[in-house]
């Protein structure tokens, strides 16, 4: 009880003061200068314009929430497949690496209406945009766990005329391990950019619209209020979504014995 | 174990190991010292079919050392670092040679409990290397190794992190060990006391590309205990192997 009072009070008490300070300035601004709200509503209007949509924006945090862990989930596994093809050939990873950073460096705004052309109008294409988006750190860390082992272990394996799949699942793949929690820390928040990036291009006919379709939607009648809530509600939804990878990649550390390696790529 | 006219000359032409021939009976315990970067790491991946010789012949046990590795499975190596799993437990480490050979699983547990006893580490079984010390450590690599009972034990600056008394320590629990099982042992050291407590042979090397420079016998019986250290004999004999190797380096 003790340490959690005092983990209230050195962790979460600075940045809620540091936020109480920022919106009291912000709302005195605002009033002082007189701002029209669709320039820069104040933090009042955005509290007021969240109060009057919550359950739209409840169900859009619920469903943005799902197509960027449903696009996390696919790019953890695929990611880490390919990580494992990568470190088993050099041949492999010469010939394909190349388009995998094709996939970092496209621009992600680009390439959604095509995918959301292809995957559905809908949430398969919400999930495609996210999956894409957050696959490249996945695919460069897990090929690094699996790649970077230390070479005097490697030969301790070779002593013991270890098989390849030996040395893939009783070395190799436990090595990447602290990697791929690395890889997951910054994948899971691209994850949640890239469902709403994939949102604000797939309108979502019926009544279900994620934080990105009402995104797009307040913004086409310029209710900057409206907006400012969704965003909102975006950072939250990311924050909650980092927040249950960290802790349960933190738990995974614990029983690994080691600390987190430093990444191959800190960006997506 | 043999080896005549034996060079290794590594990619980009460093000639490492040069006209190397030697003969070692089995049992023997040899130590190998040499100026640093002589090749001495060289000669035991040899031994161990790592690398191969690029002129020259090397058998272990009358086979070439890559096939006699994998047909006998009777070789341990134990080197600079403990290179302990950091993910495994003292036990689940000592017990990987013996999943890596799919050794019989009835007897697996008793054998890692038998190679902890050996080292003094039945109580730290269900630690992880993060929480042992590196003597401890080094001793979970022995025990590593001894779990297979080997037949060819090769030793790589097993002992160099560790400071004096850790050392003069575990060189008194490997000269235990080595009386009860009597595996041939190759022995690489910077260090010419530790060399001449441990080992029936010296093998002194020169500087890159490393030869045999001299083959000194070291007299004293076996087993050896503490006190030889102060005796006047020790002491000849590790100046005479100092000035063996004062002459390689230069
Ligand atoms: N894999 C390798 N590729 C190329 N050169 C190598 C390789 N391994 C060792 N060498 C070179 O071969 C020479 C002998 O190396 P080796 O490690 O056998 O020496 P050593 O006597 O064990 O040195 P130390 O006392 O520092 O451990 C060195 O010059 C080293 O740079
Ligand atoms: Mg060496």
């Amino acid at each position: 009880m003790k340490r959690l009072g005092a983990w209230l009070v050195e962790v979460l008490l600075p940045p809620l003061a540091f936020f109480a300070l920022v919106a009291g300035v912000w709302q005195g601004a605002t009033s002082l200068w007189d701002v029209p709200a669709y320039l820069v509503p104040s933090p009042e209007r955005v509290l007021a314009a969240a109060r009057e949509h919550d359950a739209d924006l409840l169900s859009a945090m619920q469903l943005t929430g799902s197509a960027a862990l449903l696009g996390f989930a696919l790019s953890m596994l695929v990611g880490t497949a390919l990580g494992l093809l990568f470190s088993q050939s050099r041949i492999i990873q010469r010939s394909m690496y190349p388009y995998a950073i094709f996939l970092q460096t496209v621009p992600i705004v680009a390439i959604a209406p095509v995918l959301i052309m292809w995957f559905g109008n809908g949430f398969g294409g919400v999930v495609a945009v996210s999956f894409i988006l957050s696959v490249f750190p996945i695919i460069t860390n897990a090929t690094a766990g699996l790649t970077a082992v230390d070479p005097t272990l490697l030969e301790l394996f070779e002593i013991y005329n270890a098989s390849r799949w030996q040395s893939l699942f009783k070395l190799r793949l436990p090595n990447a391990v602290p990697y791929l929690v690395t890889g997951a820390k910054i994948a899971c928040g691209l994850s949640v950019i890239g469902a709403i990036v994939g949102e604000l291009f797939a309108g979502f006919e019926t009544g279900s619209a994620g934080l990105g379709t009402l995104l797009a939607r307040a913004n086409g009648r310029l209710d900057t209020s409206y907006v400012f809530a969704a965003v909102f509600c975006s950072t939250i939804l990311s924050i909650a979504i980092f927040a249950a990878v960290s802790s349960i990649g933190a738990t995974i550390l614990a029983r690994w014995h080691i600390g987190a390696p430093r990444s191959s790529t800190t960006k997506g | 174990m043999r080896a005549s006219s034996v060079d290794v000359t590594y990619a980009g032409a460093i000639r490492a190991l040069a006209d190397i021939a030697f003969e070692i009976p089995p049992g023997q315990f040899t130590s190998i010292v040499g100026p640093s970067g002589c090749g001495k790491s060289t000669l035991l991946r040899l031994v161990a079919g790592l690398v191969r010789p690029t002129r020259g012949e090397l058998s272990v046990a009358g086979q070439d050392p890559t096939t006699a590795r994998r047909e006998a499975a009777r070789l341990s190596f134990v080197f600079q670092d403990a290179t302990l799993l950091p993910w495994r437990t003292v036990s689940a480490n000592v017990r990987l040679p013996l999943e890596l050979q799919d050794a019989p699983r009835a007897d697996r547990q008793q054998r890692v409990r038998g190679a902890l006893e050996l080292v003094g580490l039945t109580d730290f079984s269900g630690r992880y290397p993060s929480e042992l010390s590196g003597g401890m450590r080094m001793r979970v690599s022995l025990a590593r190794s001894l779990v297979t009972e080997p037949e060819l034990l090769l030793l790589d600056e097993p002992f160099g992190a560790l400071d004096d008394i850790t050392r003069q320590t575990l060189n008194e629990e490997l000269m235990g060990l080595w009386t009860r099982r009597r595996w041939t042992g190759l022995f690489v050291t910077h260090n010419i006391a530790e060399a001449v407590f441990l080992s029936e042979r010296i093998l002194v090397m020169s500087a890159r590309p490393g030869r045999i420079v001299a083959d000194v016998q070291v007299p004293f019986p076996m087993p050896r205990t503490a006190d030889l250290r102060s005796q006047a004999d020790f002491a000849r004999l590790t100046g005479q192997v100092t000035a063996e190797l004062r002459r390689a380096d230069a």
